[in-house]
């Protein structure tokens, strides 16, 4: 199961819970199980553009795979100038 | 995409010093720039701006303009197309396309003083000077708000009547246009927990990002619809999606060409002017050549946001960081997509908190719309946590390099900002500072030394690229990404070292949107580190057809064939000769053609760097002058492809941070008016103001690189701000908690009744 946390700005949608355990391969099984928990949550991280999986921060996410065991963080996106 | 790390001990050109490529184009005043592309029959273009910081439009009348004999074509907000609302991701700044628009453009309202209202095109530049004097705009001017504090008060005058949508829900309109907060623990349960707690706030002022080539372009649209613009940017796919979106173009009808870069340090990630200029060259069927001056530049492009931050720290007697919280609040100008998320995320980062929180506000104010600059967000907020840092070092009297080490993020510590450390080089980068000669290094009277760190995260997006073999066994590289910071040299460095041949027979060249695979733009520090993981990818699929073609040329195995110092061999037959690169090249017609790869991908593995600096000044105590005289730069590169730019970076980050702790800032008069729009009177520091910065490379190797790249163009602008204020404050014993460190400011606080 990953562990996934949830911005802090999301508390309100999901009872002040911000990390929860979850099946799913990719981010985006992971985004229909939070979907599924907490309806309404998915697009409310559809602001959100970019996760950490295991430390490594990824954009444009949606179809990459998460290990069984791993840190999925939703974060803001993150580029440079 | 999991790529071979290359040992050390092989390299032959990673991490030497050759000749860059483009050097000798620049030197010599070749290379060809914005504004040096021509076109038959080409229009000049200028463009009318707001005189005003916040006022509706109630009407425009071009009819005047429009009669003048050489204006050929005007257009105003109502020629662009009304587009939806969606999101895009402009450097650190996300913005949204429908307000890019009206940034381009103004619809019903202006925002700022320079917000573009008009564009003409005419056969001279005088005339569409003229022309733009004949144009009447009834306006009705409203009430503007210049700063954080006055936007947020209760009564303020709104920048945007209806943006009510932020965190994800809707509340009465405002001008904080959008929340973030992240960290972890209980920060405020712990601060009672701690011996010291120090609590200070900071602010810092807009600043420019120092670019010397002011905006440029040139648009031809042609009859059958087909756009062509050459343009100097930060990326050419990115100016070819924005002008295609913000124009409702389809991106295989635009073709961007792009010029060399006269700097751009993230204030050339978005559009002003091309735009303008392929919707003057469609109504005037004519090439159109737009040049800002750059009284533009600073009156309508993008400056870094001016912020208010507030820090809290607290520590036990041991020097423990217990916790930590800050707020901040970044101005975004007159559309919101300031980089307070970014700086939210960079604050605490160096350190290891058990309990750390950050609450971010992005603010509309009526000024122009801010733009990234180098790591954005992350200076200012440096300026402030690093501050402290060093104030809690003076009050426990530690080392502050120790107090620093005793705290600092290393691998497997979970970020402030959410994640785990992958590897990085802090400890390492901080170790190094404290073992230099500089560290321990005399001072004299009014003399003061300061030491800050800091982080940036670089990025890896989309890259690709295009590697072939030429017939003589030369190997073409196209990137598609514009060369800042000697990109072209790191290129063909890795492309030679995968290739076992000499650099020079690597040409790089910078190809336009139609002839390389999409790139995102040139930032995040991430050419050489994702570019480059493509044009290594890309390297050894070819290497891999040339011992495919040996194979079939010797009729063995290709398992058999091995490539090595620019030769296919088979090492388990002797008798068999080795076959060199042109050799295989010059059969490749009779092997199966032309022989070239291209990659492409989203890059992941990126290495986040850390830096740390070592700076000393002196105070003049009769009319408070700094004076930087001591400068040094550590930072964790993961491999330095070629350390002389890596230094470049390095340097170029130290001195633009020092001009902003020192001297630049943005000042506005009561109506929003830009006083100082030129470099005259924005002072940027010059080579003659400064001692020689030291850069120290550090490499701890990004194991997700295949050279072991981390990407090093942002972080050396983190540290300097924090660095120069704490020198400051050992010289002068006063703690500087607003930016800048200007001669007056720093008298006032030495001598308050001067």
């Amino acid at each position: 199961m990953a562990r996934v946390f949830l911005p802090r700005s999301l508390a309100p949608y999901t009872g002040g819970v911000l990390e929860v355990e979850l099946p799913g391969e990719t981010i985006r099984a992971l985004i229909a199980g939070l979907e599924a928990a907490y309806p309404g949550l998915a697009e409310k991280l559809s602001g959100q553009l970019a996760v950490a999986i295991d430390g490594d921060i990824v954009a444009d996410p949606y179809l990459e795979v998460v290990g069984a065991t791993s840190e999925v963080h939703f974060l803001p996106p993150v580029g440079g100038g | 995409m999991t790529q071979k790390t290359r040992d050390d001990q092989t390299l032959k050109w990673v991490g030497t010093r050759p000749i860059r490529p483009d050097g000798v184009e620049k030197v010599t005043g070749r290379a060809r720039y914005g504004a040096d592309f021509a076109r038959p029959d080409m229009l000049w273009a200028k463009v009318l701006r707001s005189p005003h910081a916040h006022a509706r439009i109630r009407s425009i009348d071009v009819r005047e303009a429009l009669a003048l004999d050489g204006v050929k074509a005007i257009v105003t907000g109502d020629d662009l197309p009304e587009i939806a609302s969606e999101q895009a991701f402009v450097g650190e700044e996300p913005t949204d396309y429908r307000m890019m628009s009206q940034n381009v453009l103004a619809r019903g309202k202006v925002g700022y003083v320079g917000h573009a209202i008009a564009a003409v095109a005419a056969t001279t530049s005088a005339v569409a000077e003229e022309a733009l004097g004949l144009i009447e705009v009834d306006y009705e001017i409203l009430p503007h708000v210049l700063d954080a504090v006055s936007a947020i008060a209760p009564d303020a005058p709104l920048v945007h009547d209806d943006l009510c949508d932020r965190k994800g829900e809707k509340k009465a309109p405002s001008n904080i246009a959008n929340e973030v907060e992240m960290g972890h623990g209980d920060p405020e349960a712990a601060f009672a927990s701690a011996d010291f707690v120090i609590d200070r706030s900071f602010t810092t002022q807009a600043v420019h990002q120092g670019y010397i080539e002011p905006h440029a372009c040139l648009a031809e649209a042609g009859p059958d619809g087909q756009v062509t613009i050459w343009c100097s940017s930060q990326g050419q796919f990115m100016i070819r999606g924005y002008t295609a979106k913000l124009l409702g173009l389809d991106l295989a009808q635009v073709r961007v060409v792009p010029a060399e870069i006269g700097g751009g340090f993230g204030g050339k990630t978005t559009v002003y002017l091309e735009p303008l200029a392929v919707a003057l060259s469609q109504r005037s069927g004519r090439p159109v050549k737009m040049v800002m001056s750059r009284e533009e530049v600073f009156r309508a492009t993008g400056p870094a946001s001016a912020s208010r931050i507030r820090v809290k720290i607290g520590a036990t007697r041991a020097g423990n960081f217990v916790a930590g919280e800050a707020w901040l609040d970044y101005e975004a100008g007159a559309f919101p997509g300031s980089s307070v998320a970014a700086g939210s995320m960079t604050i605490f980062a160096p350190y290891a908190f058990e309990h750390a929180r950050s609450h971010g506000r992005d603010i509309l104010v009526n000024k122009p719309k801010s733009a990234a600059y180098r790591a954005p967000g992350a200076p200012m907020a440096a300026f402030a946590v690093e501050s402290v840092v060093d104030d809690l070092a003076r009050q426990l009297e530690i080392d502050p390099i120790d107090l620093r080490l005793q705290n600092a993020a290393q691998e497997g510590v979970q970020s402030s900002f959410g994640p785990r450390y992958k590897r990085i080089g802090f400890v390492e980068t901080l170790e190094a500072a404290q073992a230099h000669p500089h560290y321990d290094a005399p001072l004299k009277a009014n003399q003061g030394r300061g030491v800050a760190a800091g982080m940036w995260f670089n990025a890896g997006l989309q890259s690709s690229a295009a590697v072939m073999v030429n017939a003589d066994g030369s190997i073409s590289v196209i990137s598609g990404n514009p060369d800042i910071g000697g990109s072209r040299a790191s290129l063909a460095m890795m492309a030679a070292e995968e290739f076992g041949i000499a650099y020079e027979k690597v040409g790089v060249r910078i190809g336009d949107t139609a002839s390389v695979g999409y790139n995102d733009v040139t930032g995040g520090s991430r050419v050489t580190l994702a570019t480059g993981k493509m044009v290594v990818e890309a390297s050894r699929q070819v290497i891999a057809q040339l011992c495919e073609r040996a194979a079939k040329v010797w009729d063995v195995d290709v398992e058999r064939v091995q490539w090595a110092d620019g030769k296919a061999t088979v090492p388990d037959d002797d008798t068999i000769k080795p076959l060199g690169l042109a050799e295989i090249a010059t059969g490749a017609g009779r092997t199966g053609g032309p022989i070239q790869a291209s990659a492409s991908g989203s890059v992941r593995g990126v290495g986040m760097s850390f830096a740390v600096h070592l700076c000393d000044v002196e105070v003049d105590p009769e009319t408070g002058k700094v004076d930087v005289i001591r400068y040094t730069a550590f930072q964790d590169a993961g491999r330095a492809i070629h350390p002389s730019y890596v230094e470049g970076q390095i340097q170029g980050g130290a001195v633009q941070g020092i001009g902003w702790a020192l001297n630049e800032a943005y000042v506005f008069d009561e109506s929003g008016r830009l006083e100082n729009p030129g470099f005259l009177d924005y002072r940027m520091p010059v080579a003659s103001d400064l001692p020689m910065i030291d850069a120290v490379i550090i490499e701890v190797a990004n194991p997700d690189h295949p050279y072991g790249v981390r990407g090093v163009g942002e972080a050396p602008i983190v540290p300097p701000i924090p660095a120069v204020a704490n020198a400051v404050r050992a010289a002068t014993g006063v703690r500087f908690s607003d930016l800048p460190l200007s001669p007056p400011r720093v008298l006032d606080a030495l001598d308050p009744a001067s």
